[in-house]
């Protein structure tokens, strides 16, 4: 129903509006997700130019074939205690998952995140990264933290927000902050830590030093604004940083189209930034592992950003606040083409004889009894809602280095109105 | 009660749909919105709605279940996550005369598309001598009080009251919620209207520990199913008294409501429905009368919108005044996840303001 002239002889315009490949009750079908052999992609040097290896942007980096073998150009080489560290850490942050993902439901605290289905996207990469490398992670990274051994019940006073939480029940739950593992602080809103990891590695350079930054988001975060202002300052200053896209497929109910998927890849975005850019298996360890190392290198070699998208699936909700039955066929998940990247390291380490299924159901055991123990430990310092939270006057704490008069002023309200409701 | 039967009444006189006011229908505020917009995508071809998970899944308070599969998806769709983006492209379809009712998920991402708001939208008609208008609604959630931490319980108004240009509208009553949208989407400038989450269910009075009463026991949820108006510009006397006037609204409309039927002061609590514009005759015809003046909102405290109702009050009722201006408000601080309760201004905080404006 234009308002301006129709002229009867020209095709009128329509509007495209993505859709997804299914919708609740749908037959699945991901016979448009392109699963290269793999070994088919070649690894150029990390000095190479951008413009000499565009199709890494296109392509899918893989290490681990169909019959569990690391083969290929790319295949890291990893020692077998790698292998099964880093196949341990992505079965702690899964039993993680699932027993803070119950405590919320147990009306323990107010919210949770799980990264199921892209552990290897946040494990692999802190594995292949130095352990004082800055990370600027986004709210599904909690994979960095397992790897570099962060004590669980300190993540879980954060996520009862209780009287131990160290950020004093201020952030919403798994909104870490570790900066003794150079883990920045995590933010609810959407991509803010890309530029900010793009200009702590500027100063790294500005100062002559050796560390280097990551960052991640999410696919549908990239359409925000603060990634293209990260991308065009990580290619005018060729900062050393890594940029990773997690594109797990949905940003909540809001599938990978909506950022620009049906168009191209986002490991493409690179390209017109003039940015290394490759495009990885973020379920095969290995591979996410190997792009990561060959950024890395690249990166403290001085030969610039690399931007790193890892083609994974978020195998359940958006959050404890999402229900995904509700835009999404239920199979997907299972039908992924890619499969589960625990299950396919597992299956690497017993190809090569170095694991088996009754160390590995062993070890599950033992990893929910250990999460279970510091739960355990954790609530002893209170869960969210009942009465073992920070005290008061910490609330004015942190606006400022120092408190301005107005907030002595609100702090001393506070303390009084708490005498009011609590008078003892 | 009797006085928000009243305002029906007053709204229904205003208004030039009266045909389809016969049938009415409970409503809590989420489907009142919803309704609002349905109602306006029947009657004007020009509306659209864009917003992230607004489309199939209905957004993620379900504010617009069920338009795209009514109203077809080039008219109700999913954007990308860019608030610049979704702000910035409602306004070039403004400029080709749509009407665009864009959602930002939550108030506290409406900050990336700022530029787009205050710089461009805002800005339009004066930069062009009215040749460009941006007769954009830009809905969002805002307010805490569900444990969503500071970036999803902010209030930031006073962002967008301060910028000239631009119309704040926040309503406390799935009534008036509707009211208020369809007169905000048929508004030739651009509307801000926040949505106070915490009462979509239900009218929250602030003792948390006690359960909210559903909208449906609340005389409010009766809303029109189909057209009718609530004038921008309008606030709403929600309890007539002698004693005090307590200005607030959305969720804080309740809260002091609860306070005063407690403590059994003799309270006229205004509801002010649209913040800019303000309806300045119905506060200081009230003051006048009362004499004493209590502020109220959820927002941190500097710069607030209560320091502008402070100073219209004391320049404008100044003789008239027997106490000084009080305000309550949510403390300088951002929005602390644990102690949620204690950073919001309930019924303790809001007490002691009216015993000591009272004191006086």
């Amino acid at each position: 129903m234009a308002d301006g002239p129709l002229r009867s002889n020209l095709q009128p315009l329509a509007l495209h509006v993505p859709e997804p490949r299914s919708r609740p009750g749908d037959p699945v079908d991901f016979s448009d997700v392109i699963v290269p052999a793999a070994d088919s992609m070649a690894r150029p040097d990390e000095a190479v130019s951008p413009h000499d290896m565009r199709d890494l942007s296109f392509g899918l980096v893989r290490v681990l074939d169909d019959e569990h073998r690391a083969v290929g150009a790319w295949d890291p080489r990893l020692p077998h205690e790698t292998l099964l560290k880093m196949l341990r850490t992505m079965a702690l942050t899964r039993a993680f998952d699932e027993r803070l993902y119950r405590a919320q439901r147990q009306g323990k605290t107010s919210f949770y995140m799980k990264c199921t289905g892209e552990e290897a996207t946040s494990v692999a990469a802190a594995a292949a990264m130095q352990g004082d490398d800055m990370v600027f992670p986004s709210y599904r990274q909690q994979g960095i933290l397992m790897w570099r051994g962060y004590a669980l019940t300190e993540m879980i006073n954060q996520i009862y927000s209780n009287r131990g939480d160290k950020l004093k029940g201020r952030q919403l739950p798994i909104m870490y902050s570790v900066p003794e593992l150079s883990f920045f602080t995590i933010s609810g809103n959407l991509a803010t830590q890309y530029p900010q990891a793009v200009g702590w590695a500027m100063a790294s350079a500005i100062k002559g030093d050796t560390r280097i930054a990551s960052c991640w988001c999410g696919e549908g975060s990239t359409a925000e604004g603060d990634f293209h202002s990260a991308m065009t300052f990580a290619s005018v200053y060729n900062a050393p940083t890594i940029l990773n896209v997690v594109n797990n497929q949905w940003a909540i109910s809001s599938f990978s189209g909506f950022a620009g998927a049906e168009r191209t890849t986002f490991a493409a975005r690179a390209i017109g930034y003039g940015i290394a850019g490759l495009r990885v298996d973020g379920n095969d360890a290995l591979a996410v592992y190997a792009a990561t190392q060959w950024a890395a290198e690249r990166a403290r070699s001085n030969k610039g950003p690399t931007l790193i998208e890892h083609f994974t699936y978020r195998a359940e909700g958006h959050s404890t606040s999402d229900d995904p039955s509700a835009y999404r066929s239920a199979q997907e998940s299972a039908e992924w083409p890619l499969g589960d990247p625990i299950h396919r390291l597992k299956q690497h380490c017993i190809a090569l004889g170095i694991w088996d299924d009754e160390r590995h159901a062993a070890m599950d055991l033992e990893l929910a009894e250990m999460v279970k123990a510091a739960t355990k430990e954790a609530e002893k310092n209170g869960v969210l809602g009942h009465g073992m939270h920070q005290p008061f006057e910490t609330m004015f704490e942190d606006v400022f280095e120092e408190l301005p008069w107005h907030l002595q002023e609100q702090m001393a309200q506070a303390l009084e109105e708490r005498a009011a409701k609590w008078p003892k | 009660m009797a006085e928000v039967m009243q305002d029906y009444a007053t709204s229904e006189a205003t208004n030039e749909g009266a045909a389809d006011q016969t049938a009415t229908k409970t409503m809590n505020m989420i489907e009142a919105i919803n309704s609002a917009m349905d109602v306006m995508m029947d009657r004007d071809p020009d509306v659209v709605i864009m917003g992230e998970d607004v489309g199939y899944f209905g957004g993620v308070f379900r504010c617009t279940a069920g338009l795209q599969a009514k109203h077809g998806k080039t008219r109700v769709f999913d954007t990308p996550i860019s608030e610049c983006g979704i702000v910035g492209v409602a306004v070039g379809m403004g400029a080709y005369g749509l009407r665009p009712v864009p959602e930002i998920q939550f108030a506290d991402y409406i900050y990336p598309g700022i530029d787009q708001l205050i710089s461009e939208a805002a800005r339009l008609r004066y930069r062009s001598a009215g040749e460009f208008i941006a007769p954009i609604t830009v809905r969002s959630p805002f307010g805490g009080g569900i444990f969503g931490g500071q970036t999803h319980s902010q209030s930031p108004e006073s962002l967008f009251t301060h910028v000239s240009g631009l119309k704040t509208v926040i309503p406390s009553t799935p009534y008036d919620a509707k009211g208020l949208l369809i007169s905000a989407i048929e508004d030739n400038d651009p509307v801000i209207f926040f949505e106070p989450k915490r009462i979509y269910n239900g009218p929250f009075t602030g003792y948390y520990d006690r359960p909210v009463e559903p909208w449906s026991k609340h005389a409010a949820s009766k809303v029109p199913t189909g057209h009718y108006r609530i004038p921008l510009g309008k606030a709403n006397i929600v309890r007539a008294g002698e004693a005090l006037t307590i200005l607030a609204y959305g969720t804080m409309v309740h809260v002091a409501q609860a306070v005063v039927e407690a403590n059994g002061v003799d309270a006229e609590v205004i509801d002010l429905r649209t913040l800019l514009p303000l309806d300045i005759e119905t506060i200081e015809a009230s003051v006048k009368k009362t004499g004493r003046c209590l502020i109220v909102h959820e927002a941190t405290r500097t710069s607030g919108f209560g320091a502008e109702l402070s100073a219209l009050v004391q320049e404008r009722c100044f003789y008239h005044l027997e106490a000084p201006v009080e305000r309550v408000t949510g403390f300088d601080t951002p929005y602390p996840h644990s102690l949620e309760w204690a950073y919001f201004p309930g019924p303790i905080r809001i007490g002691r303001a009216i015993a000591k404006i009272m004191k006086d």
